[in-house]
């Protein structure tokens, strides 16, 4: 952590966004976890997704559990709305709020323990039903807070920090939202913001339930020999299978690929999602594909990252619950509490 | 799967086909590259360690910030209140917000709080038998006596003048620098022992030069003014005044009035003296013509300011053409109206719009167009070289003409400079002196003095203040116009209170406190990168300057600075780190999990005459 302020002097020549924001704007309290932590380039790359998307800092929840990662959303949008729940528990909060006021952008922060672990049940079902969210997992495959004891998405065979070799099988969180019904599956590495910030971008933009794994080496407690979520390890064995550009409306279309290099989806928005593909015969759209090729490289030691799963039709709970449009905190008393007279009226529906 | 598949590797793999010469690693060890990152340090042309005397004055240690200035610049009290301050449109902060630190007036503040300073002078050297003489007692000449009477050295100096200090004494108005600042530093120098020989005019050299002197040091200065040969200039001749000579006749008290209207000619630094002294000796209808436009002008920009502040008028692009006059008396002055046109090359050019001429009725006319040097007392038969402009030929950085002990250096030198050329001139002039009279070659200059030193006192401690101030800058206070205009005498800027000069100081920016990079230890963890505020620090493929310029997190267009350039990582990309607008403020290093970067000061010091500077030290 860090004793003074961030400076307020910027750059001269720091671009500002469709509101006249600067990504400097985009901040917020100066991160205390500790210095070369992962997750802090995991809120710089959130920061410029942000800037980049212009978003309106007040129209972004940010919900989180508990855990270092979990602290992260008060080092970031500082101007957004913010509920830090209880362990494993961001998930169902989450939903909440969503079901009440469906206007906000939804961003869960999370951990490995804290969705892994603590919180596995509460991260399965809130994908199963498709709250339209963005739910990151800053995965440093230990219990960071705790002071490093292995998490569950801890690889069999790694290493703990004094040398002790994790026995248990590592929980893929990627693998179980294939499974669960994630409508746009990322994996990503907080050491690689080129690939991040679209990836973040991507799934702010995304309608439905979008997930992405970021690996984020703990400094601390898991970034020695041995560890498969060190800086070292994970560049050594990304295996990147597209890289993803979001374009927005205005933004017009000034590269030129080879046919067939590239594959643009139009999401919901409007917003284009354009791959360029790193592996030739890598289908984002086909899920079981997907599944499957996880699995392959998993076993190889590979860590696979990029857009890996993308349904552009997706819909969320709120489509499928035919809930009304209207954020709860706008109707009037009289649309909240109908009175007695409706009450009768939906009891003598169900005798 | 191994290193060569990667994503990281992959692009340097399409890197190397893809740009041109990679940039080497930063050579730190070259004292030049952080002097330069020292931007106030870098443009002073004594080099005087500015961040340094700026902490020490927010430390509120004046006595210590002098004494570095005093060491650097010998007239910190005069130059605090005069000096042409190039370090201020270099200095950092001018370019992270409007204004600079106001570096010249803190130096002020350490001068006017200091204690007794007499026990830090130096301590002179029994004499070493060594005769040398200084022709002029300015600021160039006192320098040469200040480094050279304490090694040893028999320095005899000779002016014209009844007091020691020239241009210093005799130009510049007391309503900017009170006679007692010049008595008090000039003082010191006299102080160390040098022979004074006042109202001595040298009227040659080669008797100079007969009389035995082992080393000359002609610091005589531009004494000339240039004159304007316009009809009705003998006519009027009792009414104009050459603007040089007539500040020097009002500083010694021989004139003390002037005509109600005045006209000053000319747009330098002289021209603003002229027509503030005249506000101040009964002009009350003063203004300034200029030839050039407003913006070309010549005078510091605070000077214009502090004339128009005294309503005087400042008029543009009119060209004198006439001195009119009645009965042998002054009438005053026509002009012809001109207006700016550039050719193909950009190049300016003044031509009459055709407009009538214009005429302003004056009292009286002051002429102060230029100035010039003259050497009528340097004969020209004794194996001196002159240029084609019949001035001497001397070495810039040595100061040495073709006869190897004569030396020059201030105005005499190059033509009219300022205070701090000259007292820089005076500093390698006495380098030089010292190392020939040791059988030394001259053109071997001493390397700075180069002090280390890490700023880490803990996690997040460090022994300087890094937290970034972000107050605007203080204006002076000045006298209050009706009484300052009644004086002559009486100094306009009243200076930073102790309170000011704090809050000042701490705008400074501690760009001697270096970001230094160790690519061995860097892991590449992007926490340096994430936190800069000012997106200094970038992580990248190597590649020509001007490719990886455009390519920063924050593009480099500013080329005069430098990108600091580590090599040797991983992925192997380079730390590519803009100096441009750094703030100083080491948050890179307390994000960086390794140590990777730290923060150090480098205090450069230049290397003055003495054992130091000789090889054989
Ligand atoms: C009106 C005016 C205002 C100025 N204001 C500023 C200012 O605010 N800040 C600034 O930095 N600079 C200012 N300058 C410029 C500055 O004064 C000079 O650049 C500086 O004094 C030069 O120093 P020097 O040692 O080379 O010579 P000088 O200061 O010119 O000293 C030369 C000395 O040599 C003596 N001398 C000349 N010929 C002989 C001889 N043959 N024998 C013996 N003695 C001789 C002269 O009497 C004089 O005392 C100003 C100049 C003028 C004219
Ligand atoms: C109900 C409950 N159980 C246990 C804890 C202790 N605890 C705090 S943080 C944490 C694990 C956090 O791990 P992770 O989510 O991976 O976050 P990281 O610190 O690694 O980013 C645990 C078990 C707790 N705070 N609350
Ligand atoms: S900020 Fe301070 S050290 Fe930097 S250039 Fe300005 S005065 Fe010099
Ligand atoms: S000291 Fe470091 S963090 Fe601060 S501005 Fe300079 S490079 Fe950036
Ligand atoms: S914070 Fe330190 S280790 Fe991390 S990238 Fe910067 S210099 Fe390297
Ligand atoms: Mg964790």
């Amino acid at each position: 952590m860090t004793y003074i302020l961030k400076p307020k002097l910027h750059h001269p020549s720091l671009p500002t966004n469709a509101l006249g924001l600067t990504r400097r704007d985009y901040e917020g309290k100066v991160s205390t976890l500790c210095a070369g932590c992962g997750h802090d380039s995991i809120s710089s790359a959130i920061i410029s997704a942000s800037f980049e998307l212009a978003l309106q800092p007040h129209r972004l929840a940010k919900m989180s559990g508990i855990g270092c990662s979990s602290k992260t959303p008060d080092y970031f949008l500082g101007q957004g709305h913010g509920f830090n729940s209880v362990h494993g528990r961001m998930p169902s909060v989450l939903t909440g709020a969503n079901l009440a006021n469906r206007d906000l952008i939804y961003l869960g922060v999370s951990g490995d323990g804290d969705s892994a672990s603590i919180g596995l049940g509460q991260f399965a079902h809130s994908i199963r039903r498709g709250v339209n969210m963005t739910y990151i997992v800053e995965n440093n495959g230990v219990y960071g807070l705790t002071k490093g004891q292995f998490s569950a998405t801890s690889d069999k065979g790694s290493k703990s920090k004094k040398g002790v070799v994790n026995s248990e099988s590592g929980i893929d969180l990627v693998a179980l939202a294939l499974q669960l019904g994630a409508t746009y599956v990322a994996r990503s590495f907080s050491g690689d913001k080129e690939q991040l910030v679209p990836l973040i971008k991507g799934a702010l933009s995304h309608h439905g339930p979008a997930f992405i794994d970021v690996i984020s080496p703990c400094v601390a407690f898991n970034n020695h020999a041995g560890s498969t979520k060190s800086f070292d390890y994970v560049r050594e064995h990304n295996e990147a299978v597209n890289r993803l550009d979001v374009i927005l409306g205005r933004a017009p279309i000034t590269a030129t690929y080879a046919p067939g290099e590239v594959r643009e989806v139009t999401q919901h928005d409007g917003s284009v999602l354009r791959l360029r593909k790193l592996h030739a015969d890598y289908d984002p759209t086909d899920r079981i594909a997907a599944a499957n090729y996880l699995q392959e490289h998993h076993a190889k030691g590979e860590v696979v990252t990029g857009l890996l799963y993308l349904d552009p039709d997706a819909t969320d709970l709120h489509d499928r619950l035919g809930t009304t449009a209207t954020p709860l905190n706008a109707l009037g008393t009289d649309q909240l509490t109908p009175g007695s007279a409706a009450l009768a009226k939906i009891n003598a529906g169900l005798r | 799967m191994g290193p060569g598949q990667g994503i990281c590797w992959t692009i340097r793999i399409e890197n190397a086909l893809l740009w041109g010469a990679p940039l080497k690693a930063t050579d730190i060890s070259n004292p030049d590259y952080f002097h330069k990152v020292v931007d106030c340090q870098w443009a002073c042309p004594a080099h005087t360690p500015v961040p340094e005397y700026i902490r020490l004055i927010a430390e509120r240690r004046y006595t210590d910030a002098y004494m570095i200035n005093w060491q650097s610049n010998v007239f910190p009290g005069i130059l605090g209140r005069t000096c042409d301050r190039p370090c201020e449109p270099a200095c950092r902060r001018g370019r992270v917000e409007d204004e600079p630190v106001a570096i010249c007036r803190l130096k002020r503040v350490a001068a006017d709080n200091k204690t007794d300073i007499s026990a830090r002078l130096p301590k002179v050297a029994p004499r070493n038998g060594r005769k040398v003489a200084c022709v002029g007692a300015g600021p160039a000449s006192l320098t040469v006596a200040r480094d050279l009477a304490p090694l040893g050295y028999e320095i005899h100096i000779y002016d014209g003048d009844k007091k020691a200090g020239g241009m210093i004494r005799s130009q510049i108005p007391r309503f900017r620098l009170p006679e007692s600042v010049i008595d008090e530093e000039v003082g010191y120098i006299t102080g160390l022992g040098p022979i004074m020989h006042l109202q001595q005019p040298i009227d040659s050299l080669k008797s100079l030069l007969a009389e035995g002197y082992d080393a000359i040091f002609v610091g005589t200065g531009a004494p000339r003014g240039r004159d304007l040969d316009l009809p009705g200039r003998k006519e009027a001749a009792a009414n104009i005044h050459i603007g040089i000579d007539w500040l020097a006749n009002v500083s010694f008290e021989h004139v003390k009035k002037i005509g109600r209207r005045v006209i000053v000619l000319g747009g330098g630094n002289t021209a603003m003296d002229c027509c503030r002294t005249s506000r101040r000796l009964g002009g009350d209808d003063v203004k300034v013509i200029v030839r050039s436009g407003f913006e070309e002008m010549k005078a510091s920009p605070w000077e214009k300011e502090d004339a128009m502040g005294e309503d005087i008028p400042i008029l543009n692009y009119l060209v004198p053409k006439e001195f009119t006059h009645r009965e042998g008396k002054l009438t005053g002055v026509s002009f012809e109206k001109v207006k700016a046109e550039y050719d193909a090359k950009g190049r300016r050019k003044l031509v009459p719009t055709g407009e009538p001429d214009q005429h302003f009725e004056c009292d009286d006319v002051l002429v102060a167009v230029g100035q010039e040097n003259a050497f009528p007392w340097i004969e020209r038969d004794i194996g001196m070289e002159f240029d084609k402009w019949n001035m001497p030929v001397v070495d810039e950085v040595t100061l040495q003409c073709s006869i190897p002990n004569v030396f020059f250096g201030g105005d005499a030198a190059f033509g009219p400079k300022n205070i701090i050329w000259a007292v820089a001139h005076g500093h390698a002039a006495a380098v030089s002196i010292d190392k020939h009279l040791n059988g030394e070659d001259v053109a071997e200059r001493p390397a700075p003095n180069v002090t280390i030193v890490s700023q880490k006192m803990g996690i997040h401690e460090w022994s300087y203040d890094n937290d970034v101030a972000n107050d605007q800058r203080y204006k002076v206070a000045h006298r209050e116009k009706s009484v300052a205009l009644k004086d002559v005498n009486a100094e306009v800027e009243l200076g930073f209170d102790q309170t000011i000069g704090f809050k000042e100081a701490q705008r400074c920016l501690n760009c001697d406190v270096q970001t230094v990079f160790n690519a061995a230890t860097c892991i590449e963890c992007d926490a340096c990168v994430d936190i800069c505020p000012m997106d200094c620090i970038t992580f990248t493929m190597n590649g020509d300057e001007a490719d990886l310029r455009t390519r920063l997190k924050a593009p480099a267009t500013n080329a005069t600075q430098d990108i600091y350039i580590g090599d040797g990582l991983e992925t192997g990309r380079i730390m590519a780190k803009d100096e441009d607008v750094c703030l100083h403020c080491g948050l890179c290093a307390e994000r960086c999990p390794t140590g990777a970067w730290d923060m150090q000061k480098y205090l450069i010091d230049m290397t003055y005459a003495g054992h130091a500077c000789r090889q054989t030290a």
